[in-house]
């Protein structure tokens, strides 16, 4: 690899500051006592404590996946602290009160907490390690009747319908992340959108680990009533620290008769150094029910952080002509490594799925798409169309492509198609002997490898990741 | 044309390049002065296409001795890109896909980057598809080829014209034709060398590498080098490259040898 390509993909990391703030945080370890310390902290109700030492029983019983294609030192769950929150006054009046320090940091982030700021009116749920610190537009969502907010206050404003959904597309023991991310998460987004209603603006969740050695288990719950639709961001960064961080979410989706859910994602935690030291293993279970008839569940994720990522947002068609979308841009630089991909579960007639996957690899990286299409006997007519295409920049990296295709219904129409390029010497002497240098070259030819996925993305977003990609890449050619 | 006192473009002097520390070139001098064409030809392997890349400056061959100067500069102390922004253009022998990339915002890239390099205007999208669909006119092309991707699924002419029109949009001081006649059939022969001939005039330059001399036919030289092991053996005019087609590669090593037999 030339000494282009080399100073392209090595660009600083611009998110990796510490913001100064006493924060409240539970002493390492997990035991049933750490659980009962977060569920009472948040003052939860019996039933959900119950949810979770169910969740914690089943962990106990269970062991870490082996099967994905990453390698990392066993993680010692017992050094991780399951609980940080900002110290703030209990109830926050208005924005206005929020912790200037918290503020500028989201600030510094391009993050807009203050309404008035927000760009496009973008409503936002913000993280800050485990508790949400503030959501806008609460109030001008509710009067058509869409309940945005942490799902810490769901549990206590709206009961009956966490009881409902917690759970219902990621059992508990699901598996041994989704088991861990049930017994200790501590906030997340909450958000439904009741029968009929278009949601007027884009929702989004930012989320940000501050503090050293703890882990980030946020929930986060989206339903659609019946003909109901929403367009959902999730954003999220971290310090830059030279240990690992767990970050292990779960994101349920439901939507119902001709409801549509769309979520988006741009991550960009922090990816660890040049020499693969620090940064975040972000192993999440995100799972969509398209319950309904005509439903419709889209995900679109451009991963360009974390040290490792594991993840399958995942969609289940039971919903008869349901449809199901995945887009992906996975991007791994340096020594980091991402296992991600899709599972596509065909239940009802005429069901649909699309999946176009787009791996970039740059210096030792390994990036792996594994994505399951199952065709149970009970889904007539259904269709899957996967596109996985993978780019290899320099020639330390990896890109490996792992499709699962189950077809048990005979009129079911499935393809698959697949390509590995690489930005290649000749092509950046093409674009050279046209006067075009390599880094306009290489941001050329990879915002042209991810179109299909990036004109998925809402407008910002997809300005946001085009941003990102070509800071990522940049010295990454030569 | 030869023109009389013309300002000289490309000054090669005793150039020697190798790749992998193999030597491909052994020794190569070449004047090109404004007006010209210059045809070099020679058999599969005699250096041709090498001496064109190495000319563009691709980074598998390294110039082991000798000197190229390009109008003012030494072209060897600068980079793929400035050379062509200085105006040496190549057009390949076998141009490359670039998938995902709409040939319209690549050949608009490369415009804009070498107007800015020449102090002009950049010309916005708008502007430019009236400017290109103009160019392509040229070369009888559809403004279909705008959408696709760079060079993606096109046949060998529809390559072929890609680059001349590239040719036709840079306006450049010296263009070097690799093969550009190879893999096209008469009609697309015909339409090359046409758009060609338009772009020629008296201030520039062209350098015409062929195997052939059926693409001489349509675009006449004022010189045709033969090069054989790394070395120009013999230059003469137009009716050189016919006497080659009439009597063989053979004839060369043949002929240069009575000839020196009868000096010696």
């Amino acid at each position: 690899m030339s000494a282009a390509l080399q100073n392209l993909v090595n660009q600083p990391y611009k998110h990796g500051f510490v913001t100064d703030i006493e924060s409240d945080v539970a002493p390492k370890g997990l035991n049933e006592e750490t659980i009962r310390l977060i569920s009472n902290k948040k003052n939860e109700p019996e039933w959900l404590l119950a949810f979770r030492l169910n969740a914690y029983q089943k962990w106990l019983t269970m062991s870490e996946p082996k099967w994905q294609n990453v390698k990392h030192p066993k993680i010692d769950f017992q050094a991780i602290s399951y609980y940080s929150a900002p110290k703030q006054k209990k109830k926050l009046a208005s924005m206005d009160e929020v912790d200037p320090e918290l503020l500028r940091t989201f600030e510094k982030l391009g993050v807009p907490m203050h309404e008035r700021a927000a760009l496009a009116g973008v409503a936002v749920d913000v993280i800050f390690d485990s508790v949400s610190v503030a959501t806008t537009y609460k109030e001008k969502l509710a009067e058509v009747g869409i309940i945005f907010c942490s799902i810490s206050e769901a549990v206590h404003t709206h009961p009956e319908l966490i009881r409902q959904y917690l759970g219902s597309v990621v059992p508990v023991g699901d598996n041994y992340y989704a088991a861990l991310n049930s017994a200790v998460f501590t906030d997340g987004s909450f958000c439904f959108i009741p029968k009929g209603v278009k949601c007027p603006m884009d929702l989004s969740t930012y989320f940000r680990i501050n503090t050293e050695a703890s882990g980030q288990f946020e929930r986060t719950l989206i339903i659609a009533e019946e003909g109901a639709s929403v367009s959902y961001l999730e954003g999220c960064t971290a310090p830059q620290f030279d240990t690992n961080q767990l970050h292990a979410a779960v994101v349920e989706l439901i939507a119902l008769d001709n409801a549509d859910i769309k979520y988006s994602t741009v991550q960009n935690w922090y990816a660890g150094d040049e020499n693969g030291i620090g940064g975040i293993y972000n192993f999440v279970t995100k799972r969509g029910l398209a319950k309904g008839v005509n439903s419709r569940i889209s995900w679109t994720q451009v991963e360009t952080g974390s040290a490792i990522t594991w993840k399958y947002p995942s969609c289940i068609l039971r919903g008869d002509n349901s449809v199901g979308e995945f887009y992906s841009v996975a991007v791994t630089n340096n020594y980091q490594q991402a296992d991600t991909g899709t599972k596509m579960i065909h239940l009802g007639k005429n069901t649909r799925s699309t999946i176009i996957s787009k791996g970039i690899s740059a210096g030792h990286s390994n990036s792996s798409y594994r994505g399951l299409v199952r065709i149970t006997p009970t889904a007539q007519g259904a269709r899957n169309y996967s596109q996985c295409d993978s780019m290899l920049i320099g020639d330390q990296c990896g890109a490996h492509t792992f499709p699962y295709i189950q077809v048990r219904n005979n009129t079911a129409k499935v393809e698959h198609e697949a390509s590995t390029s690489k930005i290649g010497e000749d092509q950046l002497f093409y674009f050279s002997q046209r006067g075009i240098n390599a880094e306009e070259a290489v941001s050329m030819i990879i915002n042209g490898f991810c179109k299909d996925v990036f004109q998925q993305l809402p407008m910002e977003f997809a300005v946001e990741a085009t941003k990102l990609l070509s800071f990522k890449l940049e010295g990454s050619v030569g | 044309m030869i023109i009389e006192n013309s300002k000289t473009i490309l000054s090669v002097q005793g150039l020697h390049a190798s790749i992998n520390g193999t030597e491909i070139l052994k020794g190569i001098d070449l004047v090109v002065k404004s007006g010209e064409i210059h045809a070099i030809m020679g058999l599969n392997g005699s250096g041709k296409s090498t001496f064109a890349k190495v000319l563009a400056g691709h980074s598998a061959y390294e110039v082991t001795s000798g000197s190229i100067q390009f109008g003012d500069e030494n072209l060897l102390t600068l980079a793929p890109e400035e050379r062509a922004r200085a105006g040496l253009f190549l057009a390949f022998q076998y141009p490359i896909e670039i998938p995902g990339v709409a040939n319209t915002q690549f050949l608009r890239l490369a415009y804009n980057t070498v107007q800015t390099q020449r102090g002009k205007e950049e010309l916005d999208p708008l502007e430019f598809d009236d400017f290109v669909r103009e160019k392509m006119k040229l070369l009888e092309m559809s403004p279909d080829f705008l959408d696709r991707s760079v060079n993606e699924g096109f046949s060998g002419g529809e390559k072929k014209r890609n680059e001349i029109l590239q040719m036709a949009l840079l306006e450049p001081k010296l263009s070097i034709l690799d093969e550009t006649d190879s893999g096209l059939d008469i009609d697309a022969l015909r339409i090359v060398a046409n758009g060609v001939n338009q772009i020629t005039n008296t201030d520039n330059a062209t350098i015409l590498v062929t195997h052939y001399q059926r693409l001489l036919d349509y675009i006449v030289p004022d010189y045709v080098h033969v090069m054989e092991a790394g070395r120009i053996v013999m230059t003469g005019g137009k009716e050189l490259a016919l006497e080659l087609e009439t009597h063989g590669y053979d004839w060369i090593s043949t002929h240069k040898q009575s000839k020196a037999g009868a000096t010696a």
